[in-house]
């Protein structure tokens, strides 16, 4: 009973923290977002509109009251969802945003399912062999992943595996005249064409899809490994391991089934932040790669200066990390049996 | 003592990047008795025990004789010595609160010696789990199954740990320090369970410890060791006949109930002691 | 080790403490690879007019998108002019942010952190609150709502890098004056009638300034890679500044034909990042004590 109240208590106070986290999140949107040197309203009645004109999109806009007042109309957009329109599209932003989100989302889950899948083995073959040369040399791999440019690599890629090897498709989701060819049923393209049953237009995405997941991957597989490679230490020093042995089990079966099990919970968390820090590359490399996702979505706004749709891009990916932390938190709890 | 279960002859083990040897020059032979193994922290009675099961990750071990019922321990491969580990000797260790996975369910830990050693399910696993921990005195076996270490006293995870190391039915058992992590009130039933299993069973057992009283009172006979030297053999009834001094001084620095409130003796170490072979 | 600290020539203790890292850092390969480039980089940066063939600005455009070699050791980019000589300013560029960064970060950092350490209370959770909400963002995402707010400009970009580099040296000041708030000596100068202002800037800034020193060469890889992303997205230095990222975004558009254009700033970019991600590596180890006595 008590523990039922106290688990209650911490996840109330959990859930408090995150709303004030939130809050901060949106004064510091309205900030930034009021920081900007460009005209909103000049931005809507164009550049020789009367003064009357100007006058009345300034009230309507809010803009003439004063700033707490503002903020509190800010708030209570955003939170009954009207995050304004869009200059360029006229579209909602948040209907804008999440049109292109499946794009990036299946890049990031292809991202982080390689980053992940080179990060843990090499940190885990990284703390068996400690200070051997194996380490060393998974060190500088890992690290190197963590020092490119991730522009620049993915511009590299696409000269080298696409345009000398062709090895993979080019910029965008799939190869251009198969655009349309799918109904965007649910927005991920490798779904959509399976559900058309169109196997050329998933391979196509596959091929488009392969490079800048790689990419991406192993610039997140560098904090994945080195993440596992200490947590795995710190339970290769542990006394059960000694157990297990004496039990009969092999060293192979001692590190996967002992450590390696004892970890997963430390590393689904870590697997969970890593996937809101690959946004950031997503950004970038959308960019290179023309990839219609929200990265790209995000730059082209800031290019022409639509603060509407930039600071919600700015929103969303904040409250991303939130949930994502919040979520690693859950899973830590709700997973490690200590916690209970 | 009919034929031995172990013989070791002329043990010394040295680790990785040390100067010297950690244990050098021991020599004992174990039946289906009981052997109490005394020193200091640092005089190696742990390595030897480690050694014994060649868990010593880049130590050199070297010997005469180390001959483990009808296998010369030192020729095993490390996939010979896996069906060797946990079924025909084992070793309980210090403290269960490290020694036991934090994260598994206590059951599914026991089982897995059974799993590992026998071609058996899981569900015959676990019947024989539930047995095992029913022998080491453990009231409701069905509940303490499916607990986590840290639901579980120390005590409870040290007979845990008995269950564990007893499961396959060893012929020997190395008994790593096992009640110094206990309080002092549960001592005495966990070397029970322990003592009582390991007479019916048959099982020869190696004890470990530093505490002299505990190993004079338990095992059938004691090795003394000093900086990896085992410096005196004695039988349990015999320690007023002990001849080297440094285990006279161990004896002397024990407290004793009603004894004269004098202040104890103060261990004498010397230099030489780790150049003579043993008297 | 010991035998460097008791050196006859009595170095004060910091300078002494210096020579130890150093020396551990030299000999790992790759702390000293790290150390070389980041030596290779001040240098190229302090004789930068001696070392350069050409006038990075100067144009010619008869010799527009020339291949390596002849004349120009990485060739020429799409107005003919030097890209050995635009990488060797462009180390200017690259230290200037790397500067004025630190030199933003480290006060704020450790006046933040210092403060909600040493006060406590609702201060401190005031003060943490903050830096939250400003690790609620990847910092890329962060500098580019800044600089989108502020205008695109290498000023501009080392003020939203700045902005969003603070977190987490405050986190860590923070830890560290919250172990020696108790101490003695702390007692003793509030005892004395010191003020709180003069404690946390006479007694704990100093305390906390080693750690924040490796924070901070910690941090300039992320720091590297996000001016060079902004300056690729067009946020950052502006043309014709030889900026590493903006010469990378520029050189796109000829990338097919002239590799050169985009490959030889890119390589600068990943050896700077990787210099410091080495060297941070390797003072983690050397400032390590249970790493230490392992060795």
């Amino acid at each position: 009973m008590s523990t039922g109240r106290r688990r209650l208590r911490r996840a109330a106070g959990q859930l408090a923290s995150v709303a004030i986290t939130l809050l901060g999140l949106l004064v510091l949107t309205f900030f930034i977002g009021r920081m900007m040197p460009a005209d909103p309203v000049r931005a809507i009645v164009g550049e020789d509109a009367t003064p009357e004109t100007y006058d009345m999109v300034h009230a309507q806009l809010g803009l003439d009251r004063p700033l707490w007042a503002q903020f509190l109309r800010y708030m209570g957009d955003v939170l009954t969802g009207n995050f304004g329109q869009s200059i360029r599209t006229g579209q909602p932003v948040i209907q804008d945003i999440l049109h292109v989100m499946p794009a990036t989302i299946e890049l990031a889950t292809f991202a982080i399912v390689i980053g992940a899948g080179l990060g843990i083995p090499l940190g885990v073959l990284a703390a068996v062999n400690r200070d051997r040369w194996i380490d060393h040399a998974v060190r500088v791999f890992s690290l190197f992943g963590h020092s490119m440019p991730i522009f620049w690599t993915g511009m590299i890629g696409l000269l080298v595996f696409y345009a000398w090897l062709g090895w993979v498709g080019g910029s965008g989701r799939m190869d251009y005249f198969y655009i349309g060819m799918v109904p965007g049923r649910t927005g991920f393209l490798l779904i959509d064409s399976l559900l058309a049953g169109r196997w050329e237009v998933f391979r196509s995405a596959v091929n488009h899809l392969i490079l800048p997941a790689a990419l991406l991957g192993y610039s997140a597989s560098a904090y994945i490994t080195r993440m596992t490679r200490s947590f795995m230490l710190d339970q290769l020093n542990q006394e059960y391991m000694t157990t297990a042995r004496v039990k009969g089990l092999s060293r192979g079966q001692t590190i996967w089934r002992h450590a390696f099990g004892n970890i997963r919970v430390q590393l689904v968390t870590i697997v969970a932040l890593s996937y809101g820090a690959l946004l950031e590359g997503a950004v970038l490399i959308e960019t290179v790669f023309a990839w219609p996702g929200f990265g790209q979505y995000l730059t082209n706004n800031l290019v022409i200066g639509d603060m509407n749709a930039v600071m919600t891009c700015v929103l969303i990916v904040g409250v991303i990390f939130i949930l994502l932390n919040l979520l690693s938190d859950v899973l830590y709890r709700l997973f490690d049996p200590r916690t209970k | 003592m009919t034929d031995p279960i172990l013989e070791v002859s002329n043990l010394s083990i040295r680790y990785p990047g040390a100067s010297s040897e950690a244990v050098r020059g021991v020599s004992f032979t174990l039946g289906r008795e009981r052997l109490g193994v005394v020193g200091e922290s640092g005089s190696g009675k742990s390595t030897v025990g480690r050694a014994l099961l060649k868990l010593l990750p880049g130590a050199r071990i070297t010997a005469d004789r180390l001959r483990f019922e009808d296998l010369d321990l030192l020729a095993l491969s490390e996939a010979e010595m896996l069906k060797v580990r946990g079924r025909r000797m084992s070793m309980i260790l210090q403290d269960p609160k490290f020694s036991l996975n934090p994260i598994q369910r206590v059951g599914s830990q026991v089982a897995e010696t059974c799993l590992r050693h026998f071609p058996v399910s899981r569900a015959e696993a676990k019947a024989k789990t539930l047995e095992m921990l029913a022998a080491v005195n453990i009231r409701d076996p069905e509940r303490v199954h499916d607990l986590y270490p840290h639901e579980i006293s120390g005590g409870m995870g040290q007979r845990v740990m008995i269950a564990m190391m007893l499961l396959a039915d060893p012929d020997l058992v190395i008994a790593d320090e096992p009640t110094s992590a206990l309080d002092v009130t549960v001592r005495l039933q966990v070397l029970n369970i322990l003592d009582g299993l390991v007479r019916d069973r048959g099982i020869g057992l190696i004890m470990i410890s530093h505490d002299l009283n505990l190993v004079r009172n338990f095992c059938d006979r004691v090795l003394i060791m000093y900086a990896g030297r085992v410096v005196e053999t004695l039988k349990a009834g015999e320690f007023d006949k002990a001849q080297h001094p440094y285990t006279r001084g161990l004896l002397a620095a024990q407290p004793r109930i009603g004894g004269p409130r004098k202040p104890l003796a103060v261990l004498d170490r010397r230099p030489e002691w780790t150049e003579e072979l043993p008297a | 080790m010991t035998d460097i600290a008791s050196s006859p020539a009595r170095l004060p203790g910091w300078l002494s403490a210096l020579r130890n890292i150093l020396a551990y850092l030299l000999r790992s390969p790759t702390s000293a690879f790290g150390l070389a480039v980041i030596a290779v980089l001040v240098l190229t940066a302090a004789l930068a007019p001696w070392i350069a063939t050409h006038d990075p600005f100067a144009q010619n455009l008869d010799n527009v998108l020339q291949p390596p070699g002849s004349g120009h050791l990485f060739g020429t980019d799409e107005l003919g002019r030097d890209i050995f000589s635009r990488l060797v300013y462009g180390a200017r560029i690259t230290l200037r942010i790397i500067f004025l960064v630190s030199v933003v970060v480290g006060p704020i950092g450790l006046i933040v952190g210092a403060t909600a350490g040493y006060v406590g209370g609702w201060m401190d959770a005031v003060l943490m609150r903050v830096t939250d909400i400003f690790l609620a963002f990847p910092s890329l995402i962060l500098s580019l709502a800044f600089v989108a707010a502020l205008g695109p400009s290498l000023g501009n970009a080392i003020i939203a890098i700045a902005l969003t580099s603070w977190p987490p040296i405050a986190r860590l000041a923070r830890a560290e004056t919250m172990t020696f708030r108790k101490a003695d000596y702390i007692a003793a100068a509030r005892l004395q009638g010191a003020s709180p202002l003069r404690i946390i800037l006479k007694s704990i800034i100093p305390m906390c300034l080693p750690s924040v020193v490796i924070r901070l060469t910690l941090n300039m890889a992320t720091v590297i890679l996000t001016a060079a992303g902004l300056g690729f997205l067009g946020l950052g230095a502006q043309p014709p500044e030889p900026e590493w990222g903006a010469m990378i975004a520029t050189g796109r558009r000829y990338m097919i034909d002239s590799w050169w254009l985009v490959a030889c700033p890119g390589v600068a970019i990943l050896c700077v990042s990787l210099a410091f991600n080495l060297l941070g590596d390797g003072l983690r180890d050397a400032l390590d004590p249970r790493q230490m006595n392992r060795r």
